[in-house]
């Protein structure tokens, strides 16, 4: 008989054992974002009060663009095609300014983004912006952070039903808002919310705010960070704008390590003590739930709250400001150099104050001046350049345009006389709200002359015609020209429209095709 | 998989997979994601239960909502009957010339009278009415039977020369290779060059015109223009429906080609053939 010890055992290990299993799956850990005050949470109230009313007050403004026009300041007429803004009306064939625009506020997002970090995402995206006026109604309902745990971990009371019903009741209701007041771009605004209650209005209006009723309250309400985490592309992309020269919201480890919550006792055994106090004010606050002090990482939005609440802490401490600041990465590094010896020992807080205990000269500032450097330059010489092309372009673009479409089949048709015709769809593009009479002239191809079919319209050289607003009118004109004055199969020849009112003009050159031997 | 490995900057440890010295993070995934998923296959199944979807031997599922593209676009060309239903009322209702003349009319006429001159009349007139020799140019102001509306409209009602309508139109040039000498031809057609260009040789010509005035004046006229009754052809123009010159006029007057156009309003109906009408005589040589 073998004794157990005497049992060789076996180097074996199940491959599903819970040390190497990994969970498949994580669920979202609830934050309850602590309110914040100083002077950057003043500025994200001024930006969300901003961003808020360019949204919802921007259908309602309105704009006299006479008796053929809405009236709307802002409008995207999808039935008729248009788009209006302010003084600009833009035909489907123009949405190279909407595309323009599109790429100014890319290269514009890249410049902010190489000076101050993702301030974009931090302040004025829309997903920060709900979610900050969610939090608002959250914690008039249901308090602050604390307020908030206790609820959350406390068993459903009558109490508790009230408050999240009211909650979520309310939060619908601001989904319903930016629903709503999102399709008062597309539709007369006083109209459509007639329509809207009375039921009248398209389909397509209460699904279009049934939907982003759906998904403002979802993103703003239940998802939140998750959507800036996991949803947006931009936080993985805005990383590779950033350079060492770039503002972002930081933890300066050189002064605040080794952190303590009992910095005399630390001090009394002789170590170094850092200015952080552990109090992490800095994670209460923030709403995307992380600790800065961990380093720069994909998940902060740089919305600098954090920063608000340590420098509220540092004043009741009596320390300088900016324990969390935005500071460039090459700044950081040269205090990190500092505090460190060289890279020599762990951080050494005192090594970065002079003997009087404030901070040495050697320790290194955000200077203006950083903002300046080739990248920016490129990219403001981009934004430039795109934005005064757009200007430029705007300001000489053309009101009134012709173009003509030969007709092909067939090319040419003689006539009894030997005389050659050609035909001709010429569309007249009146594209100001107001009617007009254009006259159309034929410059070049001797002797020709032209007739328009089904308009009543004497026409020969030239004729006028009077063209509806901000309409398009085609016509059928033939063009014939006596056998004798035909010079080549393919001659050139000028249609010219004026409207001599407002001296506009525009020309197109035309083919005129004749056979082999025209005679 | 079993020696696990540990991210040192993340902590988090990877899928085991190393390609060139990188490692994919093992980040477990949001749970919303999954249920997403979830969803997402749910409402898949719940899709192919109430549209057309899953393949049988012979058919395929009906769904229970019923539908089928097929019913749409039977409602679509149902609504767009009913559309312009007021249209061809009108059309049904008005003479040619009431059509042409009103916009709104002329304008659904030449289009729906395009779409049928598509199907029914360019195999011979050309897809762009341009005809071709024998077949007449529909666009040009040369007409042989008349180039008003009610006139085109008479023509392409009964056609020409369309044995089984007893009201088409009719007219038949004799083959005068039997009835004059090969030097009259010459000269005859001497002379009806003549009236349009140059010719090979000027002493053919007056003697052509005394052959003109005893054979061909009773149809084509006294002064070559034809005879829009008859159907005989201008002489004088530029236009020629068998060829130019004195060698396809010859030919023309020696046993002469006589085109056939059936009559269409049987197949058609009257409606369609006011529209046609109404299409040709916007082409452009319309009187």
């Amino acid at each position: 008989m073998l004794d157990n010890t005497q049992v060789e055992r076996l180097e074996a290990e199940a491959v599903n054992s819970a040390k190497v299993r990994q969970p498949m799956y994580a669920a979202r850990k609830k934050i309850f974002p602590k309110r914040a005050s100083g002077s950057f949470r003043r500025f994200k109230w001024l930006v969300m009060a901003i961003t808020l009313s360019i949204y919802y007050l921007t259908p309602w403004l309105r704009w006299d663009r006479g008796p053929f026009a809405p009236d709307q300041a802002v409008l995207l007429d999808l039935t008729n095609r248009r788009f209006y803004f302010f003084f600009i009306e833009i035909w489907p064939q123009e949405f190279y300014y909407v595309a323009g625009l599109l790429v100014m506020a890319g290269v514009g997002l890249f410049l902010i983004t190489s000076t101050v970090g993702r301030a974009w995402c931090g302040y004025t995206c829309p997903q920060t912006v709900w979610v900050d006026l969610f939090l608002v109604v959250e914690r008039a309902i249901e308090g602050d952070r604390n307020a908030r745990i206790k609820l959350d971990a406390g068993p459903w009371t009558a109490r508790k039903l009230v408050l999240r019903v009211s909650k979520h009741a309310i939060w619908l209701v601001i989904g319903a808002l930016t629903g709503g007041a999102w399709i008062f771009y597309f539709a007369d605004a006083p109209t459509l919310v007639g329509e809207l209650f009375t039921g009248a209005a398209a389909p397509v209006a209460y699904i279009t705010v049934a939907v982003l009723t759906a998904t403002t309250y979802t993103f703003g309400g239940l998802m939140r960070e998750q959507v800036c985490t996991y949803m947006c592309p931009w936080p993985r992309i805005q990383a590779a704008m950033l350079d060492e020269s770039s503002l972002t919201v930081t933890y300066n480890d050189w002064r605040g390590e080794p952190r303590s919550r009992h910095a005399k006792k630390v001090l009394a055994a002789g170590q170094p003590v850092g200015d952080c106090v552990d109090c992490n004010a800095c994670v209460a606050v923030c709403p995307m739930g992380i600790d800065i002090r961990d380093g720069q990482q994909l998940e902060c939005i740089t919305c600098a709250l954090c920063i608000d609440a340590c420098d509220g802490v540092m004043d009741k401490l009596g320390k300088e400001r900016g324990l969390i600041s935005y500071a460039t990465l090459s700044d950081y590094n040269a205090n990190m150099m500092l505090a460190t010896a060289g890279g020599a020992s762990s951080v050494n807080p005192s090594l970065v104050r002079a003997a009087d205990g404030l901070f040495s000269d050697k320790v290194a500032h955000f200077h203006i001046r950083k903002i300046f450097r080739p990248r920016t330059y490129v990219y403001m010489g981009m934004w430039s350049l795109i934005g005064l092309g757009l200007l430029y372009s705007l300001l000489t673009r053309d009101r009134l345009e012709v173009n003509v479409l030969h007709d092909r089949n067939p090319q040419f048709v003689t006539l009894s006389d030997g005389s050659i015709r050609n035909g001709y769809t010429v569309k007249l593009l009146n594209m100001i709200p107001e009617p007009r009479t254009i006259i159309v002239t034929m410059q070049g191809l001797q002797g020709a002359e032209m007739s328009v079919v089904g308009d009543d319209v004497q026409a020969g050289r030239s004729f006028a015609i009077p063209v509806e607003p901000d309409r398009l009118k085609m016509l059928k004109v033939f063009v014939r020209q006596p056998a004798d004055q035909i010079h080549g199969t393919a001659q050139t020849f000028t249609f010219r429209v004026e409207d001599k009112a407002s001296f506009e003009a525009d020309e197109y050159t035309a083919t005129f095709n004749a056979p082999e031997i025209a005679r | 998989m079993s020696d696990e490995h540990i991210d040192e900057i993340s902590g988090v440890s990877t899928t085991g997979h190393e390609w060139d010295g990188i490692r994919e993070l093992n980040n477990p995934l949001p749970r919303w994601w999954v249920w997403t998923f979830y969803i997402t296959i749910v409402w898949a199944i719940g899709y192919t239960i109430a549209y057309p979807a899953w393949p049988l031997l012979h058919s395929a599922t009906k769904g229970v909502l019923g539908y089928s593209s097929r019913n749409d676009v039977g409602n679509e060309l149902a609504a767009a009957e009913v559309a312009k239903g007021k249209y061809v009322t009108a059309v049904e209702s008005k003479n040619v010339s009431e059509i042409a003349a009103d916009d709104a009319l002329r304008e659904f006429a030449v289009a729906a009278g395009g779409a049928a001159f598509k199907v029914n009349c360019v195999q011979c007139h050309g897809s762009g009415a341009q005809g071709s020799k024998g077949f007449p140019n529909l666009n040009d102001d040369d007409w042989l039977w008349g180039g008003k509306a009610e006139q085109i409209q008479q023509t392409i009602t009964h056609g020409i020369r369309f044995a089984s309508d007893p009201d088409t139109r009719l007219s038949e040039m004799p083959a005068f290779g039997d009835i004059i000498t090969a030097d009259q031809i010459k000269q005859v057609s001497a002379y009806v060059a003549s009236l349009s260009g140059t010719v090979s040789d000027q002493a053919l010509v007056e003697p052509g015109t005394m052959v003109f005035a005893e054979n061909c004046v009773a149809c084509h006229g006294d002064n070559a223009k034809g005879n829009k009754e008859l159907g005989a052809p201008d002489l004088t123009d530029a236009i020629w429906l068998y060829g130019s010159g004195e060698t396809a006029i010859a030919a023309q007057v020696r046993a002469p080609k006589q085109g056939v156009m059936p009559a269409w309003v049987g197949r058609l109906g009257e409606t369609k053939v006011k529209e046609l009408a109404v299409y040709v005589h916007s082409l452009g040589g319309g009187e």
